[in-house]
């Protein structure tokens, strides 16, 4: 089984603790001048995405995890898993179950190309990108020309997510959304 | 996230405000000694030894003759404090291997001084006056180690049981027992001591303070002595300042038969670790035979020293040329 010491620690790594696969955020030493070293590290577990914080003592070993990150293509829900595809030609599928997808479900458009996380090839975390382009399936009927009152509304747009738009925004309009805040960005002409 | 292909940058970390201020920093460290009459030296940074402290590891340097390139140069500075007895500093680069992050980069600047018929409360004044000539910071605190680690923990650090050591490592900082144990106890006390100590006390250190009198597994070359309660301490302090350590200094241990008991058992520890072990240096061991002088003396670490006058909170900011782009 691969180890990794702590003199390889960095960000980015990809580590197994209580045995859930997480990944190095910050790494730092703390030495007294002559005394016993010891690494502080801050970990993002994958499969929750909450953040540890661990102290090691230098030269500690701990197991590696079978993690990797890939592009691949939305398919479709049947209503129990989320269905991607590998880019890379294979046309090799496979399935999230909602803990994966957790959040990013409200952002899920078909035939789009997302970031999922594969921990001993099953997905563990899916990401979109960080702005999307979604269609306005509901909201209240739009105040044309109204662009300087500063006014929002709730929109639902065609992934199910609801962001907050200005009034003039409109059923069928396409929209830029951030994802990282769900914040709308401005309409795209189609 | 790092990119190992990444090509090392040319250019300077620090910005040339940065590097003047090191200029004038160093400007006035040497003023203040000189108006003291301490002597700068300078002494070799490659040496046929080396520091054999378990956890220093020198950066050994392949050539006709191996050699080490020095993490202090204490060594050195000692034997002329043997020849004569008189005030001396040096200003030059140290190097221990492995150290590096944000208060470590495995090249340093070190400011060292000894001070010969001075006592531990003495030096403390004068690095006192030093620091607040350079941070304006003066009336700096003394704190005794174990006062500090009782206030902190509840725990005596000269008398508690290992176990309670090991429970306190486990519940406060979730650093499990099997991975503190070693082959010794006293060396399992000092780890525990290193983590609580670092975590947990030192952590509580953000105005300018001294500890002083450490437990006397953590001697270095100080001298150990019966504390006020009787307690055996090793007669050294750090200074920390923002919970950084600044500096680190001894009443010098004296005594030749004494030093040549640690220098082995710290290469015993060395084996136990599985670490390389170093060549005593026997021509400390000489000089000390010959006498050292009683005297106290001091090791700050310049580049640190900057860091709080400039409210930099990673030590490549005051680099010109941090290990990664060295």
């Amino acid at each position: 089984m691969a180890t990794y010491s702590t003199n390889e620690f960095r960000a980015g790594l990809k580590v197994m603790l209580e045995g859930d696969p997480c990944s190095i955020l910050e790494n730092e030493l703390v030495k007294p001048g002559k005394g016993q070293a010891f690494n502080r590290v801050r970990l993002r577990n994958l499969k929750t995405g909450r953040v540890w914080e661990r102290t090691f003592k230098s030269g500690e070993s701990i197991e590696a995890a079978d993690v990797m990150e890939l592009e691949m293509e939305f398919l479709y829900n049947d209503g129990q898993h989320w269905h991607f595809m590998k880019t890379d030609d294979s046309y090799e599928q496979l399935a999230a179950d909602q803990a994966a997808v957790a959040e990013s479900m409200q952002w899920l458009k078909e035939q789009d190309r997302y970031s999922v996380t594969l921990w001993n090839d099953v997905p563990i975390g899916v990401l979109p990108a960080n702005f999307v382009e979604l269609e306005v399936v509901e909201t209240d009927p739009g105040l044309k020309g109204d662009t300087a009152s500063g006014g929002t509304k709730p929109a639902t747009l065609s992934t199910g997510a609801v962001v907050k738009v200005p009034l003039f925004v409109s059923i069928g309009e396409v929209v830029r959304v951030d994802t990282r805040t769900g914040e709308y960005q401005n309409r795209v002409k189609s | 996230m790092s990119d190992k292909s990444e090509p090392i940058s040319w250019q300077p970390a620090a910005n040339m405000e940065m590097i003047q201020s090191r200029a004038a920093l160093l400007a006035r460290i040497r003023n203040f000694f000189a108006a003291r009459q301490v002597i700068e030296v300078e002494t070799p940074l490659l040496g046929s030894s080396s520091a054999t402290d378990p956890h220093l590891e020198s950066c050994l340097v392949s050539g006709e003759r191996d050699r080490y390139l020095q993490t202090s140069p204490e060594f050195a500075m000692k034997r002329m404090l043997a020849a004569d007895a008189t005030a001396i500093y040096q200003i030059c680069k140290a190097f221990r291997a492995g150290e590096s992050g944000k208060r470590h980069n495995i090249e340093f600047t070190i400011l060292e001084w000894y001070r010969p018929g001075f006592d531990l409360a003495q030096l403390m004044d004068e690095v006192e006056e030093l620091v607040e000539l350079c941070i304006g910071q003066g009336g700096i605190s003394r704190v005794a180690y174990a006062t500090a680690f009782h206030e902190k923990t509840g725990l005596n650090p000269h008398t508690a049981e290992l176990d309670a050591l090991l429970d306190l490592a486990e519940a406060e900082i979730g650093v499990a027992r099997e991975v503190l144990v070693t082959a010794t106890d006293l060396v399992t006390r000092s780890t525990c001591l290193d983590l609580i100590a670092s975590h947990l006390v030192e952590a509580e250190l953000s105005a300018p303070t001294f500890l002083y009198d450490y437990p006397a597994c953590q001697c270095a070359l100080a001298r150990i002595v019966d504390d006020s309660q009787g307690h055996r301490v090793a007669r050294r302090f750090e200074l920390f300042v923002n919970s950084m350590e600044l500096a680190n200094g001894y009443l010098e241990l004296v005594d030749a038969a004494e030093l040549r008991h640690r220098f082995e058992s710290d290469n015993r520890q060395r084996q136990l670790l599985g670490t390389r072990t170093v060549p005593v240096d026997e021509q400390l061991l000489d000089a000390m035979a010959h006498g050292l002088p009683d005297c106290a003396g001091v090791a700050v670490g310049v580049d640190r020293l900057l860091m709080v006058m400039s409210g930099s909170t990673t030590i490549q900011e005051v680099l010109a040329f941090p290990s990664e782009r060295a």
